[in-house]
């Protein structure tokens, strides 16, 4: 049973003279104990799917089509207040840059409190949120309640938004590149903190990020996005050892910590993504891919096998 | 902390003594002699030349100068060469009625200015958001002395409402009440549009930051997130704001407070430049000056104390 879905989702941007077609009909489902990895480039959508799970879609944006279930609630068809009720309460999120996440004016414990008291004011004191501190390593919890945002280091920051999101034990955790503003020592702290959370949570988490170590670490499940949609979607080992959309292959071999030594240049994908505003027929993948061939300007055939869906004309799930 | 508003109250200090020779630079470079002004044309000689004594024109104008700075640290602002009062209890004496018009005009302004500008963030782009904009620009454009000559027509002269002139009686809270309406709000429309904009300006900026993004995704309601929230990191630039402001308030109360005839330090001011009553004069724009610096160096620690970044950069 899965906790949240996404069918056929679509999301575009308003633009001078036209739309940016940012999410095309992404399908994705993750249930509870079970982590989801979305990867993928940067402008390839993976913010943007995050923002719509959450229903804060950035001004400009707009769902163009598909359905959002929460535990089997039309998320998208509930009433504004009713959506503002499951955020941070059934869906909680982690934001990329723990810097500029926090209102500089006001202290950690007055802006955790402020979270809770949007909800329930009446279930959760200091002594709860410190506790929660403690479990996410925060040293001293209640000192920290007291300090502002500029006080702490990023990576504390980090961790405080990692407490703040599991406070009130929402069904669904969303990280949206939670490592990728740190330091090489804390994205490792902040990765262990995750990996340890998974035994102690029982809901389902969903990690967006650029980064093979993270998802390799952390997920399950991983889908990676290209162009806006889902190209490929496996369990994390068969993905990893057994690539089979071309562009997951080309993203795998760009990964530093895979390149073989001596070789004296780091391997980029050529080409660039193409303009979401005026996609090409059929693949999006055709003008960097190495395996092109006439089928590929038709409309693109979605391979199904055990635990993998594959998006190519060229290769099979 | 401390360190700093020492350094800020030197700095006040020296700025107080360049106003002062300033002042004392004008008073001699304007023509016309203080003494036979004051006397009329059908003064003699010696009666002239007593006066100057006794007001020290005869002296030297730096020995003026140091005189007039060793009597201000003893805390003597001078004698009004009229009516032979201490200047400094003039001050005294009708300060606190411009202070009070200062404060409820600025008062009224802060909190309708920052009513609107909310107003103006949460229905933003709306035809309530644009109408805000013309009528904020409106008001700012009139000068505080038409707004008073027109209030002072419809609701004391044609509605017979609000009394005309005065401050109110003396020990009557109601009459003192009613005599401020009027000038409270000629001198301070201008600013509730002024700050309104400041705000949704200010306001627009914090509203797109990530922690309000954070916010919202905590499930906060909107209207918490801006007064709660964003307001309080908003409200910071528009502090040093409002103590500049506290200045030209202060000015424009010359103006109003003339149109209602209401003793204060503007029409304390205006009757002394009329008369040539240097004393008064150079005492009132000392104390207004040392008044405005006050001001301006408490909005500075309240910004430090409202904002945590800043009392740590002060802190050192």
């Amino acid at each position: 049973m899965s906790v949240l879905s996404v069918e056929d989702l679509s999301v575009s941007y308003r633009i001078p003279g036209g739309r940016l077609r940012a999410v095309r009909d992404v399908s994705l489902s993750v249930g509870r104990g079970e982590v989801l990895g979305i990867m993928g480039e940067s402008g390839c959508g993976k913010s943007t799917l995050a923002a719509a799970m959450i229903g804060l879609l950035p001004a400009g944006a707009s769902v163009d089509g598909g359905v959002i279930r929460l535990n089997g609630a039309d998320m998208l068809r509930l009433p504004v207040d009713e959506q503002r009720r499951l955020r941070g309460q059934s869906v909680a999120m982690v934001f990329q840059d723990p810097m500029t996440a926090f209102n500089p004016v006001l202290t950690i414990g007055r802006q955790l409190a402020d979270f809770i008291g949007a909800h329930d004011a009446a279930r959760h004191n200091r002594a709860d949120i410190a506790a929660m501190l403690e479990k996410v390593g925060i040293p001293d919890p209640a000192r920290c309640l007291g300090r502002y945002p500029h006080e702490l280091s990023g990576g504390m920051r980090q961790r405080v938004a990692i407490a703040a999101a599991l406070l009130m034990q929402p069904d669904v955790l969303i990280a949206d590149e939670p490592t990728t503003a740190l330091d090489v020592t804390m994205e490792a702290q902040i990765i262990h903190l995750l990996r340890d959370l998974r035994t102690s949570f029982d809901g389902a988490i969903v990690i967006v990020t650029h980064h093979l170590g993270v998802i390799a670490e952390l997920c399950d499940r991983v889908a990676v996005m290209y162009a806006g949609e889902v190209v490929e979607e496996a369990a994390v080992d068969a993905l990893f050892h057994d690539p089979r959309h071309p562009y997951t292959r080309a993203l795998l071999s760009c990964d530093p910590a895979v390149v073989q030594p001596g070789i004296g240049h780091l391997p980029t994908i050529g080409g660039r993504i193409p303009d979401l505003s005026a996609l090409p027929p059929g693949c999006a993948f055709a003008a960097r891919c190495a395996m092109t061939d006439a089928t590929c300007a038709s409309p693109v055939p979605r391979h199904r096998a055990a635990g993998r869906s594959v998006l190519c004309h060229r290769s099979k799930a | 902390m401390l360190a700093y508003a020492i350094r800020r109250l030197g700095l006040s200090v020296l700025i107080l003594i360049v106003v002062m020779t300033a002042m004392y630079g004008m008073v001699f470079l304007v023509p016309g002699d203080p003494a036979s002004l004051a006397l009329g044309p059908r003064a003699t000689p010696e009666l002239k030349e007593a006066l100057r004594e006794r007001m020290g024109l005869d002296q030297p104008i730096l020995t003026q100068i140091l005189y007039f700075f060793g009597n201000v640290l003893q805390g003597d602002l001078g004698i009004d060469v009229w009516s032979k009062r201490p200047v400094l209890e003039q001050i005294l004496e009708v300060f606190p009625n411009t202070l009070i018009l200062g404060v409820v005009a600025l008062g009224w302004a802060l909190v309708m200015g920052i009513l609107l500008g909310c107003a103006a963030v949460v229905w933003r782009d709306s035809w309530a958001d644009r109408l805000l904009g013309v009528l904020s620009v409106s008001v700012i454009s009139v000068p505080s002395f038409v707004v008073a000559i027109y209030a002072l027509i419809v609701f004391a002269v044609w509605l017979n409402w609000l009394p005309a002139i005065g401050a109110g009686e003396a020990g009557d809270l109601g009459s003192q009440i009613r005599a401020l309406i009027l000038p409270a709000f000629a001198v301070g429309i201008g600013w509730v549009g002024y700050l309104a904009r400041l705000i949704r300006a200010s306001m627009l900026e914090v509203m797109e930051a990530p922690h309000i993004r954070t916010a919202r995704a905590f499930g906060m309601r909107e209207r918490d997130i801006v007064f709660r929230h964003a307001l309080r990191v908003a409200i910071v630039p528009t502090i040093s704001i409002l103590a500049v402001g506290f200045g030209s308030i202060l000015s424009s109360a010359v103006f109003v407070e003339s149109v209602f005839s209401r003793p204060g330090i503007g029409t304390l001011i205006t009757g002394a430049v009329e008369k040539r009553n240097y004393p008064v004069v150079m005492g009132t724009v000392l104390f207004m000056t040392g008044f405005y610096l006050l001001v301006v160096t408490a909005a500075d620690l309240l910004i430090a104390r409202l904002d945590p970044r800043v009392r740590d950069v002060l802190r050192g």
